[in-house]
């Protein structure tokens, strides 16, 4: 199993184990549920060689994303830069929002950190990490006596 | 004996693909010159974003492709391909010769100048006496 993780303070929010559940089961029922509490968005594919990551991040210039990896858990870091030659009083509506942004999953094995790729496109950002090649499972012969 | 054939006008409704329509964020500031609207639309090229100005209703309309990794499996999913779709009644009368539409990093800036008389003009005021 995989466990996204974050930073922020859900302990301010007694409700968000509750929509937290809530979202699992909606899960169940439905492929994916679009309304997410957190940015960015995240997929993830796994392998027995290596898991892939996808991230929506709309409106971040790549350049301002970090992909980091500690052992098993890889980090997603950056910021969504505000626009500041607009001025404040003249919006109509403000819905998009700005800021720094960061969040964590734990992969089932460590990965090669050095060989980790990351590609950003159309505002998606695709990070695929091979596995640690001494965690990957060897095969055991059993000789017949 | 001949048959007819009829032509069958296919309308293309996006609405009936099966995927989920999202609505997206959208930012809308106006300037004294034009009207701004900034959507994220994450995972949508560029020839799969339609913008249409009817009368005075704007609507965005995109679908995301978002290429997934084959022969793996899924195992955590916030998100996925979609329908983006939004309308916007606009309040002033646009230049609608002079729209234009950009999208960079999942981002699409629609830029609507306004029409001439409904920019704000200065009016002087003269001192009598």
């Amino acid at each position: 199993m995989l466990y996204p993780m974050t930073r922020f303070d859900w302990t301010l929010d007694p409700f968000r184990e509750l929509h937290r559940l809530q979202r699992d089961i909606n899960r169940l029922f439905a492929g994916w549920n679009p309304p997410v509490d957190q940015f960015p968005a995240l997929n993830l594919w796994s392998s027995p060689d290596e898991v892939v990551l996808t991230a929506e991040i709309p409106g971040v210039d790549p350049k301002d994303v970090d992909v980091s990896v500690i052992g098993n858990v890889v980090t997603l870091e950056g910021e969504r830069k505000e626009d500041a030659s607009i001025p404040a009083e003249s919006f109509h509506r403000r819905e998009r929002e700005n800021g720094k942004f960061m969040r964590s999953v734990r992969l089932p094995y460590e990965v090669e950190a050095d060989k980790v790729q990351a590609r950003c496109e159309n505002g998606v950002l695709r990070v695929t990490l091979p596995r640690k090649e001494s965690t990957k499972p060897r095969r055991i012969a059993i000789h017949a006596e | 004996m001949t048959t007819q054939s009829t032509e069958v006008q296919v309308q293309r409704n996006e609405q009936t693909r099966d995927l989920p329509v999202l609505s997206p964020a959208t930012d809308i500031h106006e300037t004294e010159k034009e009207i701004v609207v900034v959507a994220d639309l994450p995972g949508v090229r560029q020839e799969h974003v339609e913008v249409t100005l009817e009368n005075r209703v704007l609507t965005i309309g995109a679908r995301s492709t978002v290429e997934e990794p084959a022969g793996k499996e899924l195992v955590y999913r916030e998100f996925g391909p979609a329908e983006y779709r939004r309308s916007f009644t606009l309040t002033e009368e646009v230049d609608r010769n002079a729209i234009s539409a950009r999208i960079k990093n999942g981002v699409l800036r629609l830029t609507l100048p306004k029409a001439a008389e409904a920019q704000p003009r200065r009016i002087e005021v003269l001192a009598e006496g």
